[in-house]
């Protein structure tokens, strides 16, 4: 278990290098034995876990560039753990659905080397680094969306790629900046975040900070007015592409402000919470109605995902442990259940060759089991009680009540928005008669398919009945980070928030 | 008349040994040359390599006093980094000439003889602070290189030599005068003592100083490729051939930087304000425009030029900025820069077709990339990976030189600047991707993988691999290299 951490970042990077030399009829079944000894591995690291300790386990500390501070520095906590258990069980499901023939070898190579990137983010807890695998992570996306994408795949590839690419170098300079701050004060240069953690920053550089981080991850959300290019990438996205990006991808950018920007500047947070807070109801709002308006299936599931990651940032700056463990399950929900929906969508685009709402009606006739599958992940999209999309929701919402409760009653409504574009859907492409004769022929979901969506099905009902144990360990690293928070605020006013925040009828 | 009495032990000879090696080895192969004739490029280009070795030695094992030869030659820290990076680059650029076509400038001695003379020049322009010599090193290094691209003997090589001929004329005539006006008001052709003077007095008068620091800026910024006096870069990289204009982008910016270090940081240390602005506006506007103008640009080798052209603006800033670590941040950015941009012009010279199949007017366009992942996947690759390391995408060895200089940047408070230089890195990944776009995304024109491999050869292959292993691993060179570039950068009290 010493080095599980590094084994879980490069395994994927080691088994996509040895990849170049396997036979391309194979490839498939290579990318699936690899993917699958990856989710053994961060099962064995969550079995390994000690979910009593708040703080970072299985450390791995290497002095890198000493003179300068950079180290490889490797710890997973509470925060973390889910979240490279989400990517890499996301990956393997991807790519056990996935049915693109075409150039599989250069896809499945491009996968892998995406999973390291993502459990890299997650894992990592040197900035730099940090940085690098976040910049890594976008060239494989490019190359996956720009080769195997729709018609206007390469507008969609480097619309997303420049938006990124833009949010983050201004992220690199505010990293560099905080790595100055951290010198003046102690006259060390480092760039561990847990040595970050324990700076007090200056309210006007927060002020700053805060800023440049924010760009970099509120791009990556995508939060409103950067979503622009979300909809293009999912729209030109194939289907294993969208699965990613979706599931995980866009969570890179929610764990960015649990990780960096609440703790490291917690006064710039409560300074700048309500303006985020109404970016994340217009987010949730405005997303939801254009989803209504979509003619395009995926397109609708591209703009619910805006809309859901609003309520998982407006659960981030609730500032307390049900709001913040609110929004990171929710967080994993929406990783479990986009993905899902976006490998329906892909099912039905494989068959039928058109994402057109019109082009279906009454889908569940021919295709019943598609057209319950599809039904249980539509309804945890909406939120439906028992299932894993209402946990989270419920849990971001109950955390940010007591900021607001009419910011609270408006994100409340994406709920029931959510339920009016995603039922509309339903009720469009799978009640009603069979309109078009295409349509007659559809086979249901076949075993491959199968395999790879029950296991979502299953997991959408399991944590939905019973999230206890996900959210006990999430509780207990998120319950540590708003101490530290606490402590380091400069500002009277943000420890009150704390306060008010966390108390429930005056009990602390 | 007194007599002249000099003791030949102060003229401290050693120092000028580096210099006198490649002379005499220029001398030797013309004579060699006289006498036997149609020697082998191979004989011609490792014989060259010996003496560049040769004289590598003699750098490093130079452990004299910094002065010589009448104080005119100043050997210090930065002077031995320069000169390193200088004839290491020339080292691994020359064998470029072994390609599998036969170039008749590479089957001429006087080439190399060349070559080597224009080493010399360099050499001079940064082991000294006299500007004098940093004026005959700049010429001798100039004109031998006008002469090279001449060489090339396309109609393009010809119109390239001549606009950089009649361009670098001016340029010189800037420096001449420039000089005149700094010894006019010094009395001193040395920078340390014009420095002195120039602080007795108070900087003034200031017409004198803002003329001088003007004309400093157009002579230095034609050889740095500065906005606005960068318009003949793009052309005469056009007209050269591959290696050289690979070379042109690194080796004789960096002779220049060094010059510019040595003088602009003396001129913004005076604490006169628009000194500093005059340089900041240089610094921001090569930066920016550069990069729009490689936007739009059609040919990758074009494009290679306006975004070298960028990247000089990044080094300005570094000088801008004069601390150690942004003058460590510049030969850091500038050896990882070297080996990137060697690999990403050794890969154009790889691919060169004798006939312009793709397009009339361009050599590379873009359009002859295309797909060529599925033509030749390694090849394809490997110029991937150089662009997006030219983009400063960690973790390839450009982003440390950028990480490192950004970082210079804030940490003596150029926020603003450090904010410049990183949205310029965004807008420069988008001229780079695209080259990555058409390789990997775009389906192919011509179906044909011979056609992009006329022009390999094993050393081609070799040089190629070199350089992508050092831009893939640079992340285990940065530690040690930092520590001996500050370590000799403040030694001479930069």
């Amino acid at each position: 278990m010493e080095h599980i951490l590094s084994l879980l970042v490069f395994f994927p990077a080691m088994a996509g290098l040895l990849g170049f030399l396997v036979a391309k009829e194979s490839i498939r079944a290579y990318g699936i034995s690899v993917s699958v000894i990856e989710f053994c591995l961060s099962l064995i690291l969550w079995i390994g876990f000690d979910s009593t300790n708040a703080g970072y386990q299985f450390v791995e500390y290497y002095a890198f560039i000493p003179s300068y501070g950079m180290s490889y520095y490797l710890g997973v906590d509470g925060i973390s753990l889910f979240l490279v258990v989400l990517s890499t069980f996301i990956t393997m499901i991807a790519l056990i659905g996935l049915s693109i023939e075409k150039d599989i070898k250069n896809l499945i190579i491009s996968v892998l080397f995406l999973e390291m990137t993502m459990v890299g983010v997650f894992l990592i807890l040197d900035v730099i680094w940090f940085y690098a695998f976040w910049e890594l992570s976008l060239v494989p996306m490019l190359y996956i969306i720009g080769a195997w994408g729709g018609e206007k795949r390469m507008y969609a590839a480097v619309k997303f790629f420049l938006y990124t690419f833009a949010g983050s170098v201004l992220m690199l300079v505010g990293i560099l900046y905080m790595g100055f701050l951290y010198y003046e004060a102690t006259g060390i240069w480092s760039f561990a975040l847990p040595d970050w953690y324990l700076l007090q920053v200056p309210f006007k550089a927060q002020l700053w900070l805060f800023g440049a981080f924010f760009l970099g991850f509120a791009i990556k959300v995508p939060m409103f007015p950067f979503h622009t290019w979300l909809p293009y990438a999912h729209g030109q996205a194939p289907t294993i592409g969208s699965v990613i990006l979706a599931a995980v991808l866009l969570k890179m950018g929610s764990y960015g402000f649990v990780r960096f920007s609440l703790p490291l500047f917690p006064d710039a947070t409560v300074y700048f919470l309500i303006p985020v807070a109404i970016i994340c109801i217009i987010m949730v709002i405005y997303a939801a109605m254009i989803a209504y308006a979509q003619e395009d299936m995926k397109q609708v599931i591209a703009y619910s995902s805006i809309s859901h990651m609003g309520i998982v940032i407006l659960g981030t700056f609730a500032m307390n442990a049900e709001g913040i463990t609110g929004s990171i399950f929710l967080m994993l929900s929406h990783g479990i259940v986009s993905g899902a929906l976006f490998m329906l969508v892909g099912v039905i685009y494989d068959r039928r060759h058109t994402k057109m709402i019109r082009d279906f009606g009454g889908l569940a006739q021919v295709m019943p089991n598609f057209a319950t599958v599809y039904g249980i992940m539509l309804m945890a999209s909406v939120g439906l009680p028992l299932t894993v999309g209402f946990v989270g929701e419920f849990l971001s919402l109950v955390g940010f009540y007591r900021i607001s409760w009419i910011l609270t009653l408006l994100a409340g409504t994406g709920i029931i928005l959510g339920a009016v574009y995603m039922l509309v859907l339903y009720k469009k492409s799978f009640f009603g008669q069979v309109v078009h004769e295409e349509n007659r022929s559809l086979k249901d979901l076949n075993a491959k398919e199968l395999s790879a969506l029950i296991p979502l099905v299953l997991l959408v009902a399991i944590l939905g009945i019973y999230p206890k144990p996900l959210l006990s360990t999430i509780d207990m690293s998120v319950q540590k980070m708003l101490v530290l928070m606490d402590q380091k605020a400069i500002e009277p006013a943000t420890n009150e928030l704390i306060m008010k925040a966390n108390s429930i009828g005056g009990t602390h | 008349m007194e007599t002249i009495s000099i003791d030949v032990a102060s003229l401290n000879l050693p120092a000028l040994l580096p210099m006198a090696i490649l002379t005499l080895g220029a001398l030797g192969l013309i004579c060699v040359d006289l006498v036997v004739k149609g020697l082998n490029r191979s004989f011609l280009t490792m014989i060259t390599i010996l003496f560049i070795l040769l004289d590598l030695g003699a750098v490093i094992g130079y452990n004299g006093p910094s002065r010589a030869f009448f104080d005119v030659l100043l050997v210090d820290g930065i002077a031995l980094i320069a000169q390193v990076i200088i004839l290491v680059a020339s080292a691994i650029f020359l064998p470029l000439s072994l390609s599998h076509r036969h170039f008749r400038e590479f089957e001429m001695a006087e080439f190399y003889a060349l070559f080597m003379f224009m080493i010399v020049g360099f050499q001079c322009m940064v082991v000294s602070d006299n500007l004098i010599l940093i004026f005959i090193g700049l010429e001798t290094s100039s004109l031998a290189l006008y002469t090279m691209i001449a060489m090339h003997n396309r109609a393009k090589a010809f119109e390239a030599a001549i606009k950089y001929f009649t361009m670098g004329a001016l340029a010189a005539g800037f420096y001449a005068l420039s000089a005149l006006i700094f010894y006019a008001m010094t009395g001193s052709v040395e920078i340390y003592q014009i420095e002195q003077a120039l602080q007795a007095r108070n900087f003034e008068p200031l017409v004198g100083i803002l003329a001088g620091t003007i004309f400093m800026l157009g002579a230095l910024g034609f050889k740095l490729s500065l906005v606005p006096s960068h318009t003949w870069t793009p052309d005469v990289y056009e007209g050269s051939s591959a290696p050289l204009a690979g070379y042109m982008a690194v080796v004789p910016k960096i002779a220049g930087f060094v010059v510019a270090m040595r003088l602009f940081e003396m001129l913004v240390y005076s604490g006169v304000v628009w000194l500093e602005h005059i340089l900041y506006a240089a610094v921001v506007l090569t930066m920016t425009l550069a990069n729009i103008t490689a936007l739009v640009q059609e040919d990758v080798k074009r494009m290679l030029a306006f975004s070298s052209i960028s990247h000089a603006g990044f080094m300005m800033a570094a000088i801008l900025i004069g601390t150690t670590q942004s003058n460590t941040a510049l030969f850091l950015y500038w050896t990882l820069f070297m080996f990137t941009n060697l690999g990403a012009f050794t890969i154009l010279w790889i691919v060169r077709h004798r006939k312009n199949l793709w397009d009339e007017r361009y050599q590379h366009p873009y359009t002859k990339f295309s797909g060529l992942v599925k033509l030749m996947p390694a090849t394809a690759t490997i110029m991937g990976i150089f662009m997006f390391a030219l983009a400063g995408m960690p973790p390839f060895s450009v982003f440390w030189g950028k990480l490192y200089l950004i970082s210079a940047a804030i940490n003596s408070e150029y926020i603003y600047l450090a904010v410049i230089i990183a949205l310029n890195s965004a807008i420069a990944v988008y001229y780079y991707m695209k080259l990555a776009v058409y390789m990997f995304l775009k389906e192919p024109v011509m179906a044909d993988a011979t056609l992009y491999a006329t022009n390999a050869s094993t050393p081609l292959k070799v040089i190629v691999g070199v350089a992508v292993m050092i831009t893939v691993f640079a992340i285990v060179f940065v530690e040690p290299l930092l520590e001996i570039l500050t370590k000799y950068v403040s030694a001479s009290g930069f």
